[in-house]
């Protein structure tokens, strides 16, 4: 008798269910998450949906969707799920995956602004808001957004002209380049 | 009582408030502070998205430095204590993710620093009767909204202080400061993070909703604790009314900035300043 589920012989699913260290194929349908989950209205593939695509085996239209780089990590379906399947986890492995698989992101801005936050990271130790707004805003093109928050605060002390480094950048630049090779290694 | 406290990036820029009146207020309950030195961000969602051995050895690296000084660790951002509450339970559960861990930072770490947060503190260290015997100006008939947020109680075997579907811990201590909590249904609901950046319209939405609720409960302002719920829900404010319909205006405090103004600390302690919805009105009314 054929293999109902993937993952018996699979590819997809047993991948993201070792790199998100859960059990996604022990989920029922009961989309619990979706109905709870703040993003569902902009979502264009609810999380229970995203969660049955994997036991499909729908790598690429997964890879692709906007709803992975969406979620917001507020964990409400994590913390509900009845089947206790991080599914916010499963979300930062289907982004890894997709940043890894080169997929087509419909959302490149949620991967722009990772690479412009951490970019920020390994050069000061610390988020340098300013500097890596202007790096976002280079990488998006997105440069009209919110132009009148950044005056404003500015004018409340809440943006700096300058980074204020931590001692510890020259270890937090080693830090970075070791967890990539880490990371490699997986 | 003393904490090698971590500010954490946000508490350095966007929430210099938050990091002014949490230092005023543990200085006024007796709670010692100590910075962690050259301390480092905690990659926060950035990292957790991108590289799961950074999103470990960033928080360590600042555990490591407590574990030098020997101190407990208290932060004040929400999103700062879910990832080194995180850092720790991975290191402490998964001997192959410690040992990467170990080698990215280059030095051991077993996982055993403790990781408080400043209201799990208060609450549940010092207690809510302390706080009440130093009030010097009670906040008398102030209708809160405590909004708790996402991460102060997500997810619940990693951040284990209060309930995560029904959070207590702020009503407690604005009960014992004079002020009536509401009740309302969106307690930790998402405010939607740091997708103001990249889809601030969500962002619109998710605080229009918030602050629309609130006001239907019969608050007058909000208590937060995290700094990107203070600024998605203060500085968007005007946005997210402009998108989705009027609602009167609504000061969006840190509850450090309420439980300083109740011990008698002067707005700029506290920096009320730095709210873009002011709280003088709100003020107003509260006796000297």
């Amino acid at each position: 008798m054929p293999d109902t589920l993937e993952w018996q012989t699979g590819t997809f699913l047993k991948e993201v269910e070792r790199r998100s260290g859960t059990p996604v194929s022990a989920c029922f349908q009961c989309h619990k998450c979706s109905t709870g989950c703040p993003i569902a209205p902009e979502m264009d593939r609810l999380s229970s949906q995203v969660m049955r695509m994997i036991h499909l085996g729908q790598e690429q239209p997964l890879l692709e969707s906007e709803s992975i780089w969406l979620c917001a990590s507020c964990e409400a379906c994590t913390t509900r799920c009845p089947m206790q399947i991080d599914i916010a986890a499963v979300m930062d492995s289907l982004r890894m995956m997709a940043v890894e698989a080169k997929a087509l992101l419909p959302n490149a801005r949620g991967e722009q602004f990772n690479r412009s936050f951490l970019q920020s990271v390994s050069r000061n130790g610390r988020v340098f808001e300013l500097g890596m707004m202007v790096a976002y805003k280079l990488r998006s093109r997105d440069f009209f957004a919110d132009a009148e928050k950044t005056g404003q605060m500015l004018a409340k002390g809440k943006l700096s002209l300058l980074p204020k480094k931590s001692g510890n950048a020259k270890a937090v630049a080693d830090v970075f380049r070791r967890a990539e090779e880490e990371e490699k290694k997986r | 009582m003393k904490y090698a406290f971590f500010p954490g990036c946000s508490l350095e820029s966007t929430g210099w408030d938050f990091a002014l009146s949490t230092r005023a207020v543990c200085r006024a309950l007796g709670i010692e502070l100590v910075e962690i030195p050259e301390w480092v961000c905690c990659g926060s969602t950035p990292a957790h998205t991108t590289n799961a051995s950074l999103s470990v050895a960033l928080p360590v690296m600042n555990l490591q430095k407590a574990k030098e000084i020997g101190l407990p660790v208290l932060t004040a951002c929400a999103s700062c204590y879910a990832r080194l509450r995180t850092a720790n339970h991975t290191v402490l559960n998964d001997p192959e993710e410690r040992g990467r861990a170990e080698r990215i930072t280059g030095k051991p770490y077993d996982g055993k620093v403790e990781v408080r947060h400043l209201l799990d503190v208060l609450v549940n260290d010092l207690g809510v009767a302390a706080v009440r015997e130093k009030v010097r100006r009670s906040l008398k008939g102030m209708k809160v909204a405590c909004y708790y947020g996402c991460l102060l109680t997500r997810p619940p075997n990693i951040v284990a202080f209060d309930n995560a579907e029904h959070p207590s811990c702020m009503d407690q201590l604005l009960t014992a400061i004079g002020a009536e909590p509401i009740e309302w249904p969106f307690k930790t609901e998402c405010c939607g993070a740091s997708l103001s950046i990249t889809n601030s319209g969500i962002v619109n939405r998710l605080s229009y909703r918030l602050l629309s609720m609130a006001r239907q409960a019969g608050a007058e302002c909000l208590a937060v604790a995290c700094p990107l719920c203070e600024s998605n829900l203060d500085l968007r404010q005007a946005d997210a009314t402009k998108a989705h319909g009027p609602i009167p205006a609504t000061p969006v405090l840190y509850i450090t900035q309420l439980l300083g103004l109740a011990l008698g600390l002067s707005n700029s302690d506290v920096g009320l300043e730095a709210l873009s919805v002011t709280a003088e009105p709100l003020l107003a009314g509260i006796e000297a």
